[in-house]
């Protein structure tokens, strides 16, 4: 597990913790059933402020990444495809409003607009 | 009690200023700044607190005991590490070890005898040739080898290389690592203080300005920079404390304000440095 801090980023502390945590739980370079660091042992180890950890764990719990047991401390729960699928799908959909709205803004008619999506679906090869 | 410190109503009336009606918690594990200008009450405060001058009105208690009722115990609880040392000046660090020994019941020799040998304090030179940098660490070798669970640290990192404060800042985490012990520390410069503080309280003509977390603090507010004809009346409104050049401008601007800039303006997280810079500039006008 790393976690590298930038004071130039345009993020706050809490969200790059949370964020390269993430990363590395999804792409298993944190295995679950990992016990991460305790809050102050990583605030210890970061140099900064036990409740900006706390927060980027707070936030990781809430994601449903990980989970905080009594006694044993924060562990990296399994990252199941339901949750994965939730999550790309959320940001699916962010992206269709993106093209929704440019569509709209230049009165472009919905039945184009899926066309389009059909023209790039196809130049990107059939699929299921 | 899940409060190391409680701070209610206290107030000290002097003939030229007055610190008047302060109060917070410091809750167990947490490191707390207190910040404002040379002259803010910060050192008033914090030796109230300690009980080494005497407050008008207000009580303080610290894990749930008052001077008044258990004055020894209260005193003991404490660890206090000011700007300038106490120490005598012809004593030597074995001087200081015998009168600690006497005085403290929970001194550990063996400890401060570790403290001292990793620290390379000089055992038999006297106090008054060290350097500052060197009393420093002599002044926490003799509190960190006692039970406290409040840690007041009046500026004490003051006029410290940067190797030393970086040391003192992993002493610091480590005596809160356990989640039963605080800390508050006084400071007019935080640089790199204020990375492991947990709550900031901003002081100011003995008053108190704000008390938060500074994730609170940093999320709130948001330097502007840009220039000054490009702004519309309702922009001039929003930003706090500005400092005007030919060249440009610099304040402070309300996050949930900060829509009604140009575009042109420059938007960056402030420190707490920057925070506080820019809030006293408002508040003096």
């Amino acid at each position: 597990m790393k976690v590298i801090l930038s004071n130039q980023s345009e993020y706050p502390i809490y969200a790059q913790i949370r964020e390269q945590m993430k990363e590395q739980i999804l792409n298993g370079q944190i295995a679950e059933g990992t016990v991460l660091p305790s809050i102050r042992q990583l605030a210890k180890d970061l140099g900064i402020s036990v409740i900006t950890t706390t927060r980027a764990y707070r936030d990781l719990e809430a994601e449903g990444f990980i989970a905080s047991v009594q006694g044993k401390g924060s562990i990296v729960l399994p990252t199941d495809n339901k949750m994965l699928r939730d999550m790309y799908r959320s940001q699916l959909e962010e992206h269709l409003d993106a093209a929704i709205g440019i569509s709209r803004q230049i009165c472009m008619e919905d039945g184009e607009l899926l066309a389009l999506l059909k023209e790039r679906q196809e130049m990107r090869g059939s699929r299921g | 009690m899940s409060n190391t410190l409680e701070v209610s109503g206290l107030t000290k009336q002097y003939r030229d200023f007055a610190l008047q009606d302060i109060s917070f918690v410091l809750p167990k594990g947490y490191i707390m700044g207190y910040v404002g200008q040379n002259g803010a009450g910060k050192t008033t405060t914090l030796s109230l607190i300690a009980h080494l001058i005497r407050a008008d009105v207000g009580l303080c208690t610290i894990d749930g005991m008052t001077y008044e009722k258990q004055p020894v115990q209260y005193r003991e609880a404490i660890g206090y590490i000011g700007d300038k040392d106490d120490f005598v000046p012809d004593f030597t660090v074995r001087d200081v070890r015998a009168v600690c020994r006497d005085f403290y019941p929970t001194f550990r020799a063996d400890e401060f005898d570790a403290l001292v040998r990793r620290w390379k304090l000089p055992e038999k030179k006297k106090i008054k040739s060290f350097s500052r940098g060197m009393k420093v660490k002599l002044m926490f070798a003799a509190v960190l080898c006692r039970d406290t669970s409040l840690l007041i640290l009046d500026e004490a990192t003051n006029g410290l290389d940067p190797v030393v404060r970086r040391e003192i800042l992993e002493l610091l985490q480590d005596y809160i690592s356990d989640g039963e012990r605080s800390i508050l520390f006084s400071t007019h410069i935080l640089s790199d203080l204020e990375q492991i503080a947990d709550y900031i309280f901003f002081l100011h003509n003995g008053k108190k300005v704000f008390c938060e977390t500074k994730e609170e603090l940093q999320e709130e507010y948001l330097l502007a920079k840009g220039s000054l004809p490009e702004l519309g009346a309702d922009a001039k409104k929003c930003l706090l404390g500005v400092r005007g050049t030919d060249v440009g401008f610099e304040a402070l601007i309300r996050t949930d304000d900060a829509a009604c800039l140009p575009k042109e303006c420059v938007l960056e997280k402030p420190t707490v440095d920057q925070i506080v810079v820019h809030l006293i500039q408002e508040m003096e006008g």
